[in-house]
């Protein structure tokens, strides 16, 4: 053995896992170009990048779920071949997905036990509950392990998929963007719980694209563009600045120029606005709000305060209670979700791009057109116009800077931030007269976030009433013109960013104030 | 080699066929005879003999028309198992429309009728339907059960009300001649039947294809919430695909009626119904291959009997090529292309070979 690889062996020895020179390409798409990543035992290993730089396809490839085209991926020193995720588990190795992958109408034990190969032919779920209970305990993690998943809040959900891979006794976590869908407090007890298992010998591979995140909780950043590695480094060396220009190549300003508008007339009212959630319980008490024309209106909130339920009644999507809505003086209130997207000219960005945003299964052509599928130019007289409907998708995806290679290719194949960017770039049509944006920017990186924020910009600039909805304060502040917080299913008459302040905001959020 | 190998996927339900015939052959050996000659004869009496084919294309009408009805709901996420039970009650009401509606000149009766077939099948296909969409309740055990409740009432009325006089098994009269399809074939059984069924399936593979309604129902099979938002009436749509479907189906019972039998007859379906649903999974779910599925099983059906008389193999070795069929139907759609081992493969030799040539034009330049 030459003493080259003799270093090499050694090198290998140093780390709990190695990713070495992972290639892996669809079709004429390079995901994953030579890439190599070094993670040690018991630290957090953020991995960076912007929209469809081959993150999670990295981590599919560790997972099992893809077979890499080179490059192999060494654990505990030792070359493995991983197959599919049932081997990952067995090695110890497992992931929660950018999509959660639980089964709703399951509990959480019913959830963790999925999947175990199960001695003889009953099957008892005393074991599992004694294990997941003390495992939960040690953690902190409060889960009331006997309800339907579907029931349970996100951070709650996302609590099973990691007791899960801990009940499996894995030592490597996978974690593709897990605080996107958190509210401030619950990524704080996330945080906490990733240094508890930190301290225990775990190795946690976080994907994230927030800078602030990675500072926060990282030992080690690897940056990926376009399916390369850009770098690996130890977060003490790194700033966000830096990170941020590693990532996407150039400065991000973080602000966006909120020139003022001229405010015309109000173009959305919502009078006593009440409504129930999904499971029957008041989500909306009682909602009044204006928009005018030109006009940002930012609702901030911790996530489940009734914001999905607002905007759904708003587009259409919900049945009211009570209340009244109205488009220029005009009662929309009980109008069909055509009409309202269509005659009053309403977008909406929803929260859950997977289940209402999209149709993963079609293409990239047809879900640009999905809401406008029966009217010109995508149709006439009930006929569809294919080649119109191809060519209006390619100017959007052009002008979105969607990363794909076919507009022909189904949905399912983007990443996730591209997903949201065609979602944004339906929504965002011309002649828009009133947009409902939820978490627009869910998933972006940050160099997508400065773009969606200008574009929303913009489109007040054209006299479009805004209503953005977001849980992430500091982005409200950065483009709103007035907040409103809800809590509780009760939103605050709105302010203007001068009479408030983020700490106001803030103690509103949580029900004081 | 990619495209090679992508069409060798593509055709899996001819694979499928091919692996039940040849297993069929050891069958019909094993029965002592030759499986060249018995097939050659089956094939031959089905497709290529004047009567045989005619009998062929009698069986392929309902084939076509109940594949249709089970595959524009399934397009639509929803599952109709109940075409046979729908066939039932579009022949009871197509009858009723021919043996007790006066006089209307003969065109426009046999619109009526098959009309009132297709309203009929629609119309047992509507409480399954309306349960689905609005309240949520599993379809598929419904339309199921609803197949006895339909035969039975077909047998009631047939051996009651509408009952022939003097008729030895139950059977309604003979419906006026003037209501008879035309036939395609002079002398044979063969009727307009499966022209209507194949213009059918093409009308339904460009609706699919080209049509904002047929873009609406396949949305909703991929994803109902994503339907909602885009502003498609879900429910609507929902109920839609299965009134169609019964439609469809209803048409069959129609025609089997109109066509061929001139009579209402109890039991008069072999299980056209649930065939249906073989020939839309050996045609892919897709309406134009439907057709040559139809015609396929059709085929088999009727070369049968001519295989038996002509080297005394049983009927029944058919039979068990059809089970074949289905058997190796359902196991090749667990084969998808793209996630074979050979679409990897060849998609990294491809690579190479991109690389190797784009290395190429650099040292050229
Ligand atoms: N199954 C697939 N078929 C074809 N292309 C794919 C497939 N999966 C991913 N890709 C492509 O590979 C590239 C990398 O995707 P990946 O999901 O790894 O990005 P990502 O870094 O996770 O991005 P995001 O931050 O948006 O989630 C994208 O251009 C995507 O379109
Ligand atoms: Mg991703």
């Amino acid at each position: 053995m030459s003493i080259a690889s003799n270093g090499l062996l050694e090198n290998r020895m140093k780390y709990k896992l190695v990713l070495d020179h992972i290639t892996k390409t669809f079709g004429a798409l390079k995901a994953n170009d030579e890439v190599s990543l070094h993670a040690r035992k018991g630290s957090v290993h953020a991995i960076l990048g912007e929209n469809g730089a081959g993150k999670s396809t990295l981590m599919n490839v560790l997972y099992g779920l893809y077979r890499p085209d080179k490059g192999c991926i060494v654990l505990n020193g030792r070359e493995v071949r991983i197959e599919n995720p049932g081997i990952a588990l067995d090695l110890g190795i497992g992931m929660v997905h950018q999509n959660f992958m639980l089964v709703g109408r399951f509990t959480a034990i019913e959830n963790t036990i999925l999947g175990t190969k199960i001695k003889g032919i009953h099957l008892s779920l005393r074991e599992p509950r004694k294990r997941l209970l003390e495992l939960s305990d040690s953690f902190g993690f409060e889960i009331d392990l006997d309800q339907p998943v579907w029931k349970l809040p996100v951070g709650m959900q996302q609590r099973v998929e990691i007791l899960k891979l801990l009940y499996h006794n894995v030592d490597i976590l996978i974690l593709d963007e897990p605080t996107s869908v958190l509210t401030p407090n619950e990524t704080q007890q996330f945080f906490d719980v990733i240094l508890k298992l930190k301290a225990t010998g775990k190795t946690i591979l976080l994907i994230t694209h927030k800078l602030g995140e990675v500072m926060t909780v990282s030992d080690y950043v690897t940056v990926m563009r376009d399916g390369r590695v850009i770098t690996e480094m130890a977060t003490s060396e790194a700033t966000t600045q830096a990170l941020a220009r590693l990532m996407i190549g150039r400065d991000v300003l973080f602000d966006v120029t909120p020139e003022q508008a001229t405010h015309g007339e109000n173009v959305l009212e919502v009078k006593g606005l009440c409504a129930v959630n999904d499971r029957g319980l008041p989500a909306l008490d009682n909602v009044s709000f204006e928009v005018k024309a030109g006009e940002i209106l930012g609702i901030a909130g911790v996530d489940g305060n009734g914001q999905t339920e607002l905007a759904e009644t708003i587009v259409g999507l919900r049945s009211l209670s009570a209340g009244k809505i109205l488009v220029d003086q005009v009662d929309y209130t009980h109008v069909s979700v055509s009409e309202r997207r269509h005659r009053a000219r309403i977008g909406y960005v929803p929260e859950d791009r997977q289940r209402r945003g999209l149709a993963l299964d079609h293409t990239v052509a047809q879900n640009m057109m999905l809401s406008s599928y029966n009217k010109p130019p995508f149709a006439r007289r009930g006929m569809l116009h294919l080649k119109e409907i191809r060519h209006q998708a390619e100017i959007l995806v052009r002008r979105y800077d969607v990363r794909l290679h076919d507009v022909g290719q189904p949905v399912r194949e983007l990443s996730g931030g591209n997903q949201q960017k065609l979602i944004i770039a339906r929504e965002l049509r011309e002649n828009l007269k009133i947009l409902i944006a939820a978490q627009p920017t869910k998933g972006l990186d940050v160099g997508a976030i400065e773009f969606v924020q200008n574009t929303i910009v913009e489109q007040r600039a054209k006299g479009t009433a805004v209503v953005y909805i977001s849980t992430e304060l500091e982005h409200l502040l950065a483009v709103c013109d007035y907040i409103s917080v809800i809590f509780r299913g009760h939103l605050t008459p709105k302010m203007s960013l001068g009479e408030t302040t983020s700490e106001k905001i803030g103690l509103l959020m949580s029900g004081g104030g | 080699m990619l495209n090679l190998i992508r069409f060798v996927y593509m055709f899996k339900s001819v694979w499928a066929v091919l692996a039940a015939l040849l297993i069929g052959s050891v069958f019909i050996s094993i029965g002592g005879s030759n499986p060249l000659a018995a097939y050659g004869a089956l094939f031959h009496g089905a497709f290529f003999e004047y009567f045989g084919l005619a009998s062929t294309l009698v069986k392929m009408c309902p084939l076509i028309l109940t594949a249709l009805a089970f595959t524009v709901p399934l397009r639509c996420g929803q599952f109709n198992i109940g075409a046979e039970g729908q066939m039932y009650i579009g022949a009871l009401f197509a009858t009723t429309v021919a043996l007790y509606l006066p006089k209307f000149p003969s065109v426009i009766h046999i619109v009526l009728c098959t009309v009132a077939g297709a309203m009929g099948g629609a119309l047992w296909v509507l409480l399954p339907a309306i349960l689905k969409a609005y309240y949520q309740l599993n379809e598929l055990i419904i339309t199921l059960l609803m197949n006895y409740v339909a035969i039975d009432l077909v047998s009631y009325f047939v051996s009651g009300p509408m009952l022939e006089p003097g008729a030895p098994y139950p059977y309604s009269r003979e419906i006026p001649e003037s209501l008879f399809l035309p036939y395609i074939l002079p002398n044979t059984d063969a009727h307009m039947g499966v022209l209507i069924a194949v213009v059918l399936a093409i009308l339904l593979y460009v609706v699919f294809k080209r049509t904002s309604l047929g873009f609406s129902f396949i949305t909703v099979g991929r994803n109902p919430d994503a339907a909602r938002f885009a502003g498609m009436p879900v429910q609507g749509l929902m109920v839609n695909s299965f009134l169609i479907s019964g439609a469809l189906a209803g048409l069959g019972g129609a025609f089997e009626v109109l066509g061929l039998k001139y009579r209402l007859f109890h039991l008069f379906s072999p299980g056209y119904g649930f065939d249906g649903i073989v020939v839309a999974f050996l045609g892919g779910a897709n309406f134009l291959f439907i057709i040559l599925a139809a015609m396929f099983l059709a085929g088999l059906k009727s070369g049968a009997n001519i295989m038996q008389r002509a080297v005394g193999v049983e009927t029944t070795a058919v039979e068990a090529i059809q089970g074949l069929v289905i058997i190796f139907v359902a196991a090749s759609l667990a084969f998808r292309f793209d996630r074979s081992h050979w679409a990897h493969i060849l998609s990294v030799r491809k690579m190479i070979q991109k690389k190797r040539t784009e290395d190429k034009q650099e040292k050229d330049s």
